[in-house]
């Protein structure tokens, strides 16, 4: 008995070191053989939640990233593109081990993603580190590419940030809603529902309203029924709910349960073909972009991803579409595989005609742009109007 | 004080389905003295099942309950049979290893495509939400499934317990097991049995909950597990009356801190409340301070 088990520890180890160095190998080779063809390649990884509460996001998109590669024909400035998905799960953790494995296992160049705030700061955090560049499309917490006051180089964004996101909600709903109170509701965890509901508290007040409830959840909360019986008390004017399609439902439907008929309000993160639509007909959310704006760019748009997946393409796909086409203008501009120069080239892009509006980055890599409000209505969105900064 | 009776009803509603799941936990201690971990994600099969049976299956509401015990009962069986029962014999640290194990297993096998998936599922269910306003409160039609179901599984479990032939063998097995065995009791069938009506209890408790907060993930079953099993700790760990007395304690717990001290410190107070009792009175309350036999 023992002898066999030392034998099988031998065997175990052989295995080991003879697939290290089959491995070491086959790393090598790919290169050679470049080298010999002369061909280039860039890898562009892409990270976004493709499982999990809110997978819709992740499949639009990915749709709007493959979109894209496939328009410039799979080539910028000379390289071929190849591509790398990983999913995160909408998990920070996660996040940082996709990050962690498109850099130093798939030697990626760029990385397009993640996709909500959380995870993103957490892979931007590892791609600055590493110094390879991050876009997202959608990740609109201020923490994405600015840590304490310090700039993290190689992120960007297309989307506009929270800060101005939650001023236009409180401006909408003063001016336009013309409503007086409101109870703000978010998750204690997630520092892009954390961010929106200060900066809307903030604004709402001081534009003369009252936040009658400030309140707070954890992300594995599904019973609100307490919280809620404590606001329906105070009978507020509007409800704002600034966080994911799945979570706002749920909230959404134990709200009306406790006889609360406040007006809804929320952010980007309710754009999803799974949004409740029954229980938050009626309510408002700020975005990025509508599929109804009659811009060419914008026509243009909807048609080609219609054509190619036969639905209307939400926000997050839109953006993520203008961030590759971003990332690729400047590798474009570069004309090289090099992170560093592709930063470069990124942080001097100039009214880039981007499907979104056109679009600059102020010094912290973030895009100035306007914001559109949607209405919940009859099962789908419809268009209210268009905020400019 | 209108607000008061409101959140009571709250707690109520939340208490009365932990207890169906702090009643799987205690049963089962009670008779192997196993924590078994994996009894929150029975509970989430219990509730896809239940889910599946009247959304894709076009089962009726009662029908899709129904089916949805059977599977779990049968699932807590399996469990029993493959994780636990080898480890019969094995020091107890072992075993709850395995129930860690078991646990992880479910909730990431259930996440795979060809099972559940691991997306969020909106519920809609086949039941039309009613309310009544009985002088300022509001009482919805599924607050009062859920009180009369649990009523009825409770009065029905009290009576298996103590007054037929099987709970006495029950009980005969959570007192000395060895001796059971000598008396002619099928130990092993007594056991699985139990596992068996435990998950089916979560099972109800999986159905009720998505019914009241219409939302399922395979994910679910962590957090009602772990506070279920801190309701079940708290009421006296294999002790029947205990487990439903410390859930409505929880239930309640939860619901006024949440109204009258701070939405944030909900988990922080429920979590604190487990380690006050281990601290004060690690028997739980309904829990006699029984010596060790050497």
């Amino acid at each position: 008995m023992k002898k066999k088990n030392t034998l099988m520890a031998v065997a175990l180890v052989l295995v080991m070191v003879l697939s290290a160095l089959v491995s070491a190998c086959t790393q090598k080779a790919p290169g050679e053989t470049e080298g010999g063809k002369e061909e280039k390649v860039i890898k562009i990884g892409f990270i976004g939640p493709l499982t999990g509460d809110v997978k819709t996001f992740g499949e639009s998109t990915k749709n709007g990233f493959e979109l894209s590669i496939e328009q410039h024909g799979g080539t910028v400035a000379g390289y071929k593109i190849e591509t790398v998905i990983t999913d995160d799960r909408n998990d920070a953790t996660e996040a940082v081990n996709a990050a962690t494995k498109l850099i130093f296992q798939d030697k990626v160049q760029a990385i397009v993603g993640s996709v909500t705030s959380p995870p993103t700061i957490a892979a931007s955090e590892v791609a600055n580190q590493n110094k390879v560049v991050l876009i997202t499309g959608t990740g609109t917490a201020t923490k994405v590419t600015v840590d304490n006051g310090a700039r993290k180089e190689f992120a960007f964004r297309a989307c506009f940030i929270d800060p101005f996101q939650g001023l236009v909600g409180a401006k909408f709903a003063l001016e336009h809603l013309k409503v007086k109170t409101a109870a703000v509701l978010y998750d204690q965890g997630n520092d892009y529902t954390k961010g929106l509901a200060e900066v809307f508290k903030t604004n709402f007040e001081a534009g003369g309203g009252t936040v009658v409830a400030y309140e707070a959840y954890a992300k594995e909360d599904t019973d609100f029924s307490a919280l809620l019986t404590g606001i329906a008390a105070k009978n507020p004017e509007l409800l704002y709910l600034p966080d994911y399609y799945q979570k706002v439902s749920l909230i959404g439907q134990q709200a009306r349960a406790k006889g609360i008929n406040a007006v809804f309000l929320g952010a980007d993160g309710w754009d999803s073909a799974e949004l409740d639509y029954v229980t938050m007909d009626g309510g408002y959310f700020t975005n990025h972009y509508s599929p109804d704006d009659q811009r060419p760019e914008v026509q243009d748009w909807v048609r080609q991803y219609e054509e190619k997946y036969g639905s209307k393409p939400d926000a997050l796909a839109t953006l993520v579409y203008d961030a590759t086409n971003l990332l690729l203008n400047a590798i474009e501009q570069a004309q090289s595989n090099d992170p560093v120069k592709i930063k470069e080239a990124l942080q001097a892009t100039k009214d880039f005609p981007a499907v979104t509006g056109k679009l600059s980055f102020d010094e912290n890599g973030d895009p100035i742009k306007p914001a559109v409000i949607l209405q919940v209505k009859d099962g789908g969105q419809k268009y209210v109007t268009t905020v400019n900064p | 004080m209108k607000y008061l009776l409101v959140q009571i009803v709250n707690g109520l509603q939340l208490g009365m389905v932990y207890s169906l799941i702090a009643l799987g936990y205690t049963m089962v201690y009670g008779i192997i003295r196993l924590i078994n971990f994996a009894h929150g994600d029975v509970f989430m099969v219990g509730a896809f099942v239940g889910v599946l049976g009247f959304s894709s299956w076009g089962l009726s509401l009662p029908v899709a309950g129904l089916v949805s015990l059977a599977v779990t009962a049968a699932l807590g069986i399996t469990i029993e049979r493959l994780a636990y029962r080898p480890l019969r014999n094995a020091p107890r640290i072992s075993a709850l290893i395995s129930a860690l194990g078991v646990s992880l297993f479910i909730q990431y096998f259930s996440s795979l495509k060809f099972v559940f998936g691991p997306n969020y599922r909106v519920v809609y269910p086949p039941l039309k939400m009613v309310q009544w306003n009985l002088g300022g409160i509001t009482i919805t039609n599924i607050q009062v499934l859920i009180f009369v179901v649990v009523a009825l599984l409770l009065i029905g479990l009290q009576y298996l317990v103590y007054r037929t032939k099987f709970g006495m063998a029950m009980r005969t097995v959570s007192y000395d097991s060895q001796a059971a065995r000598l008396m002619g009791i099928n130990v092993d069938y007594v056991i699985s049995m139990t596992f068996g009506l435990g998950s089916a209890l979560a099972a109800a408790g999986g159905m009720l909950y998505m019914l009241a907060y219409p939302q399922i993930n395979p994910f679910m079953g962590t957090m009602p597990g772990l506070k279920a099993f801190v309701a079940a700790v708290l009421g006296g760990i294999g002790i029947i009356p205990g487990a439903v007395l410390g859930s409505l304690i929880m239930g309640q717990v939860e619901t006024l801190t949440v109204a009258f001290v701070s939405s944030q410190l909900r988990d922080a107070v429920a979590f604190g409340v487990l380690i006050l009792v281990l601290l004060v009175r690690p028997t739980g309350i309904l829990g006699k301070r029984a010596v060790e036999k050497v």
